[in-house]
């Protein structure tokens, strides 16, 4: 029997992967670089979790846990959350789900990859260098004139891998403008492309803030450039103000995404349309849009106005109903389905439930008052644990998980997958859930050590840390095991509607033996056809 | 001390009315949650497939009909009721924003990584605060070196405090104790360590503590030997050679500066009058005093500022 030319035996050797302009193949190429990197933090996270079993802190120096959670920060955020569900499933998936034969700029999008390398070889350098102990926010003066570690090439790494952010954002925008099969008219895109196209609008109009604000810090620490520094004539609150006008946005980078792989999921698994489709796809535009005017929330106790602060606390709570939105679409889609469960339906699952317990929390922390008690205190490091580990992760590799029989072709054991999810869910809730309770009771954030009536909780959360950990080692095990002895997909095991289930698994280089035509929307389901057939 | 420790000791008025709030935010969120938790398992549960039930949709139009009231519902409802939250954190937050009028102040500035806090009394602490309790304190904060942030989790209360300004934090002590301070700014290697202690007395005993240190001297009278110490008496006392703006009467009134601005005197234009002179000058007088910079350390700027305060001049 002749073998079927697909996109992963169009060759074999390294340089066939290297030299690569298949959106697919860079898609992988991004998928074990940011898998990596997740490890990288993970390992960071590990030891800050050991650390603070005991309240004095007996693991590691102090200016050794200060330089692991900045390593934990900066990777997690710039090196696995902002690139994970856009450059590996979006790179994947938005040529195959508009109907495409490849993205608009293929080379951009190997180069993207290519400055991802670079800027994390940058990061990993300042590592081995010493590392830096700013934390992932770098507040001035502290990161300009008074920390003694490598905070410029820290900044240097996270500088370079903003410029990948920006040509992937580029790319995306032109391809979902300009590549969509006949038929694919806007409101005909799966959900997963909104928010691919919202997430590339933000890191298209973000992340050059972002740039210029580190290259300013640059300035400050080697020219004595007075920027921050008020000794140098500088004003330090300028720097949160630009920092967190990227920064903020990026947030949305990380939980858009997610929002819409849980579209996608969700759909399949209960057989039904989407509920409120215009109302979604809107929602993602406002969140994007709004998500821009909400920065100095992040500011509420640095000295900035009162005025100010009642402006942006009122933004705050304006985005998180768009997102509330959502939750409430997810569920009603539900009725009248035909629900199977399988591991990605848990994983989105699990993700809406998590989501919603960040989103909410987050209202209490858009509400002044009690902002001015819980800044800066756990309560903040599990309300974006929650968005960002809760929500996007778990989305991530319920993604991961739907589509892995499209990207490799194989089968992954359900059983595992579903223990796997569960594993995570339980872990996840073990470890944040109990740094709500430290945050109220005052424990501030960056704390090596702490007062010892924190400790039962920190207790507590280190070991779901430990359940966690295992959770998130599961993947590695069954999803490489299906490489080799997985059961042969074919084009369409979950019988979903997108245009990706209909090119065989894995796809052949070119996507589409002949180019697909759109007649319906993106979710045509029938759950009674399911119920009976 | 609870094993299982939920909530601070509340040690403040203030401290009650943001607990309510939390409560009543919790509440909300509990009753959200759990809504959408139930409908969720319900449809989980109902419609599973394999299920034998009724899943046949109304017609479309009648559908749609429905489904955009539905979805105006939840659009209107949380808008509503967010409304009405951020409305109260808002009026508390702005409540307490500025300290009432005869509150007592208490100087306090943040380095790398300790606190120090001076009474006008010239009663100084290192990581300690005395307070009396029932009288408001309202903190005037500045830092040495990097931002750092006041925290007492106790009073429900937070502020950053930054290098070149001076941001303040006021509360009222209502129950005596020994309450932790915190810096919640990371600020370098030992921000951890960073903790100090608020000790609230009953107003008689806070007299007798504060009577106890030994010889010493007030604020403004440790500002008026800086004041000789560092030369500034030579320019700006009463009858110097020099052509430089007086300075009794001088705290809380405006003044005219050089480029057709003015500026209230308060604490950041004196800080700033002497470490970066240039920045404001005062029309009529010619830039020609030098920077500080380097040579006054906050500590002893804050004495400087209490003495400038206690020049009330003659009128």
């Amino acid at each position: 029997m002749p073998v079927r030319a697909t996109y992963l035996n169009a060759g074999f050797s390294l340089w066939s992967w290297l030299s690569t302009h298949d959106h697919k193949r860079i898609a992988i190429l991004y998928t074990i670089s940011v898998t990596l990197f997740f490890f990288i933090g993970g390992a960071a996270a590990t030891i800050i979790r050991l650390t603070l079993i005991s309240p004095s802190g007996d693991l590691v120096s102090a200016e050794t846990y200060n330089k692991l959670f900045t390593i934990h920060g900066v990777v997690m955020v710039w090196f696995f959350l902002i690139p994970s569900i856009p450059a590996t499933l979006g790179n994947f998936l938005v040529p195959l789900m508009i109907g495409a034969r490849d993205m608009a700029f293929p080379r951009l999008n190997l180069t993207s990859w290519y400055i991802y390398v670079l800027g994390g070889l940058f990061t990993i350098g300042a590592m081995i260098a010493g590392g830096a102990d700013t934390g992932w926010t770098f507040y001035t003066p502290f990161s300009t004139m008074f920390s003694n570690s490598r905070v410029i090439a820290a900044v240097a790494g996270v500088f370079v891998v903003g410029f990948s952010s920006i040509l992937t954002g580029l790319n995306f925008i032109v391809t979902i403008h300009k590549m969509r099969a006949p038929g694919m008219t806007w409101f005909r895109l799966p959900l997963f492309i909104w928010t691919m196209y919202a997430t590339s609008i933000i890191l298209v109009l973000a992340t050059p803030v972002l740039a210029m604000t580190l290259a300013l810090i640059v300035f400050e620490r080697l020219l004595g450039v007075g920027v921050f520094d008020p000794a140098l004539g500088g004003d330090p609150l300028l720097f949160q103000h630009l920092f967190w006008f990227y920064s903020h946005p990026a947030v949305y980078v990380m939980v858009l995404p997610a929002m819409g792989v849980a579209s996608e999921i969700i759909t399949c698994f209960s057989r039904k349309n989407i509920f409120g489709y215009r109302t979604m796809a809107f929602c993602i535009l406002a969140i994007a849009v709004i998500g821009f005017l909400v920065w100095g929330h992040h500011m509420f106790v640095s000295g900035q106005s009162v005025y100010a602060g009642m402006v942006f606390s009122a933004l705050s709570f304006l985005v998180s109903v768009p997102s509330a939105i959502k939750v409430f679409n997810w569920t009603a889609t539900l009725y009248k389905g035909s629900i199977a469960f399988d591991a990605p339906m848990l994983y989105a699952l699990g993700f809406v439930g998590l989501f919603m317990i960040g989103g909410m929390t987050g209202l209490f922390l858009a509400s002044l008052a009690l902002d001015v008690h819980l800044h800066d205190t756990y309560f903040v490091i599990a309300h974006f644990h929650y968005i960002m580990v809760g929500g996007s992760v778990m989305a991530f590799l319920g993604g991961i998980h739907y589509w892995w029989p499209k990207i490799t072709g194989r089968i992954y054991p359900d059983r595992w997958a579903r223990f796997a999810a569960l594993t995570i869910f339980v872990g996840f809730n073990l470890t944040f859930f109990p740094q709500f309770i430290l945050g109220y009771l005052g424990m501030p954030r960056r704390y090596h050590q702490y007062p010892p009536e924190f400790q039962v909780w920190n207790i507590l959360s280190s070991a779901g840390a430990s359940i966690l950990a295992v959770g998130y080692l599961l993947p590695l095990g069954y999803l490489a095991w299906s490489l080799r002895y997985g059961a042969r997909a074919g084009p369409n095991p979950w019988r979903a509607k997108g245009l990706e289930w209909q090119t065989p698994s894995p796809p052949p280089t070119d996507n589409f033996a002949a180019t697909p035509v759109v007649t319906e929307g993106p979710y045509a389901y029938s759950a009674t056809a399911a119920a009976h057939g | 001390m609870e094993t299982f420790p939920l909530f601070p000791p509340r040690a403040s008025a203030l401290a009650s009315r943001v607990d309510i709030l939390f409560f009543s935010w919790l509440a909300l969120a509990a009753v959200v949650a759990t809504a959408i938790f139930l409908l969720i398992v319900v449809f989980a549960i109902r419609y599973r497939h394999g299920a034998r039930v009724d899943r046949m949709l109304a017609p479309r139009t009648e559908r749609l009909h429905r489904s955009h009231w539905i979805e105006a519902a939840w659009i209107a409802i949380p808008l509503c009721l967010f409304g009405v939250m951020y409305v109260w954190g808002a009026v508390l937050y702005y409540d307490n924003e500025s300290a009432p009028a005869n509150a007592t102040p208490v100087y306090a500035v943040g380095k790398q990584w300790m606190w120090t806090l001076e009474h006008t009394g010239g009663r100084r602490e290192i990581n300690e605060l005395h307070v009396p309790a029932g009288r408001p304190i309202k903190l005037v904060m500045t830092s040495q070196d990097v931002i750092h942030s006041f925290f007492l989790p106790v009073f429900r209360i937070k502020q950053d405090v930054l290098p070149g300004r001076y941001t303040t934090l006021w509360f009222t002590a209502t129950k005596t104790g020994d309450y932790h301070f915190l810096c919640t700014q990371y600020c370098g290697t030992d921000h951890a360590r960073m903790i100090g202690h608020v000790v609230v007395m009953e107003p008689a005993a806070f007299g007798r503590w504060m009577a106890g240190g030994i010889g010493q001297e007030t604020m403004a009278t440790r500002g008026a030997a800086l004041f000789r110490q560092f030369g500034c008496s030579g320019c700006h006392a009463a009858g110097a050679s020099v052509h430089a703006p007086g300075l009794e009467g001088l705290f809380g009134k405006t003044v005219q500066l050089q480029d057709g601005s003015t500026v209230v005197a308060d604490e950041r234009y004196i800080h700033d009058s002497v470490l970066l002179p240039r920045k404001d000058i005062t029309a009529g007088y010619a830039p020609i005093m030098p920077s500080f910079e380097g040579q006054i350390d906050e500590a002893q700027l804050l004495d400087i500022i209490e003495y400038i305060k206690s020049l009330r001049g003659d009128g």
